[in-house]
């Protein structure tokens, strides 16, 4: 029985495979970028190693910096509005309302649908001339605050932020939603009977044991924010005149229109680095909670 | 119902409910709006979304912008190449990855654990990472410009994933299906393609369609190693046709449609086992 289970070449051809494709793009890649980021080149020929040189112009470079500010009011956002929307969301669909399945399949819908597609129609939305937002402002007679949302500094980073806002409401209200319903239905019953009133028992009780959840949801639209690509890129491509510019957007451009191969390799290991310290920062704000 | 619903009389009682329905019925029309209006101005023509009713009902459906956007604004082909990329990839993460995940849960080795903590740690990786480094890479190997410069860090970037939703699986599966089978005289490759893979058909589903939404949506990867419109996705394909229909808002609409009905589709047919996979890949821990 043993020796089945613990046959050498069924092992090697069940994981060898993986193994390889998974460390050659995924695990290695990381050194490699860490390694890049320490380069003065330019993608033709060897660079010259320049130590932490890009590191030190990313934290000197106002169009970094503001990459980076812009980032972080972007996991602000997610963090004071998306996510008390969703638990809000949940915690209504999860006490048993009508048409709850209903809702929460029409809420989920836009978290399926591709970032272009969405950044797209939200182009749309907010075109000055024929946008749905604009044609909505006057018909209600606030056509004074009709504008180029886009096109503007002043509005163009709150106008990219609302997308993925919303389109990501659907998908912290599924989770905190299956994490309120896994909660034994016999404390709410106790809770009943001591004569709480809802709201009481959603902070005293069902907030509280759905904190697992709640940190899935914190670390998802946390490190959500600091990786935003696909939206900025196609709404804006970090315009106008970089006001909407988000780290990854930053990496891009500098990698691939100017080719500062190091820099942006910087921004990248900068990024990865960001994710995982505020991965493990909630964790143990999680933990000693 | 709750007490406060006892307590109060019944028709702030009743009043509440239907400010309550009012307010989750708001929140559907906000989530749901954008796309119909999508699928109303994607069958419409210049003249009548420019004539000041771009929200409405389109007053005859214009098919023809879809076979304009499928024929001559190239849409067909970048469907193709989605569906080609997205399959392929899908086939290679359940192959990879159930074998994966079996040898590491249920076969005897020592370096068991470590592996699966390696593989479970590349679900922390962002692309970005990964991104010049590969682009470097698949240069030099002549890949850019192929389905394989997809496919090849789809499947990577989808593993870890699929290795761990497969892999509490079949740590759930009874030791006494697999003792029975080699007792009947089954090999391990029996085993486990005959008695096991079948057993954990949920798990496939789930993986399935958790690969098919990242491979599908994927935007980064796509528009770095690809920039030959014969081998562009949707996702690309969908950049590169707003920039030439810039004006003709019906056929970058339909573009848009045809791009997202697949999704659709699938979530309506199968809308519980795909809220399913999306929790299992959110709560790995």
């Amino acid at each position: 029985m043993n020796s089945v289970f613990s046959n050498k070449t069924a092992i090697a051809i069940f994981v060898l495979p993986t193994l390889l494709i998974f460390c050659s793009i995924v695990l290695i890649p990381i050194f490699v970028s860490s390694y890049y980021s320490v380069l003065d080149w330019n993608g033709v020929g060897k660079g010259t190693f320049i130590g932490l040189e890009n590191y030190v112009d990313m934290f000197t470079d106002s169009r970094a910096l503001h990459s980076i500010r812009n980032s972080l009011l972007f996991a602000a956002a997610s963090i004071f509005i998306q996510l008390p929307l969703s638990l809000l969301l949940a915690l209504i669909l999860a006490s048993t309302v009508k048409g709850e399945g209903f809702y929460r399949t029409v809420y989920f819908i836009p978290v399926l649908i591709s970032t272009v597609v969405i950044a797209q129609l939200w182009s749309k939305i907010y075109n000055a001339d024929y946008g749905l937002l604009n044609t909505l402002l006057e018909n209600i007679g606030l056509s004074e605050w009709a504008q180029d949302w886009l096109g503007q500094k002043k509005t163009a980073l709150v106008a990219s932020f609302i997308p993925t806002l919303w389109q990501y409401i659907g998908y912290h209200m599924l989770l905190m939603y299956a994490g309120a319903k896994s909660i034994s239905q016999d404390i709410f019953e106790a809770a009943k009977i001591d004569g709480a009133s809802r709201v009481r028992t959603a902070f005293t009780i069902t907030i509280p044991l759905m904190k697992p959840i709640l940190k899935v949801c914190l670390v998802f639209s946390v490190i959500g924010a600091f990786k935003v690509f696909d939206l900025v890129y196609v709404l804006t491509g970090g315009g106008p005149l970089f006001a909407t510019e988000v780290p990854s957007t930053l990496m891009y451009t500098t990698i691939f229109n100017t080719y500062k191969y190091g820099y942006g390799s910087a921004i990248s290991v900068f990024i990865i680095l960001e994710c995982l310290i505020v991965t493990v920062l909630i964790n143990k704000f999680f933990k000693t909670e | 119902m709750s007490s406060v619903e006892t307590m109060l009389p019944k028709k702030t009682h009743f009043i509440g409910r239907i400010l309550l329905q009012l307010f989750l019925a708001i929140v559907a029309i906000i989530q749901i709006y954008p796309l119909i209006w999508l699928m109303f101005f994607s069958l419409k023509d210049n003249s009548e979304i420019f004539s000041g009713d771009v929200a409405g009902f389109p007053k005859k459906f214009l098919w023809s912008n879809y076979a304009k956007a499928l024929e001559d604004g190239n849409v067909l082909t970048y469907f193709n190449n989605s569906v080609l990329v997205t399959a392929a990839s899908i086939i290679l993460v359940l192959i990879l990855s159930s074998m994966t995940g079996y040898a590491i849960t249920r076969m005897n080795w020592k370096l068991s654990n470590t592996t699966m903590t390696v593989i479970l740690l590349g679900m922390m990786v962002p692309i970005h990472a990964a991104l010049l480094p590969l682009f470097m890479v698949l240069k030099n190997l002549h890949l850019l410009n192929t389905y394989w410069s997809l496919i090849i860090p789809y499947v990577a970037f989808g593993i870890p994933m699929a290795v761990f939703i497969l892999g509490s699986f079949f740590k759930g599966i009874p030791r006494e299906m697999e003792e029975s089978a080699v007792i009947d005289g089954c090999g391990i490759y029996k085993t486990f393609f005959h008695i096991i893979l079948p057993l954990i058909r949920p798990a496939i589903a789930t993986v399935a369609i958790f690969t098919f939404l990242s491979c599908w949506n994927e935007l980064m990867f796509a528009v770095t190693f690809i920039n030959d419109a014969h081998y562009q996705t949707l996702t690309v394909g969908m950049m590169s046709m707003v920039g030439t229909y810039i004006t003709q808002w019906g056929i970058i609409g339909a573009g848009l449609m045809i791009t997202t009905v697949p999704t659709i589709a699938i979530y309506l047919l199968l809308n519980k086992q795909v809220q399913k996979s999306m929790i299992a890949g959110a709560v790995k821990g």
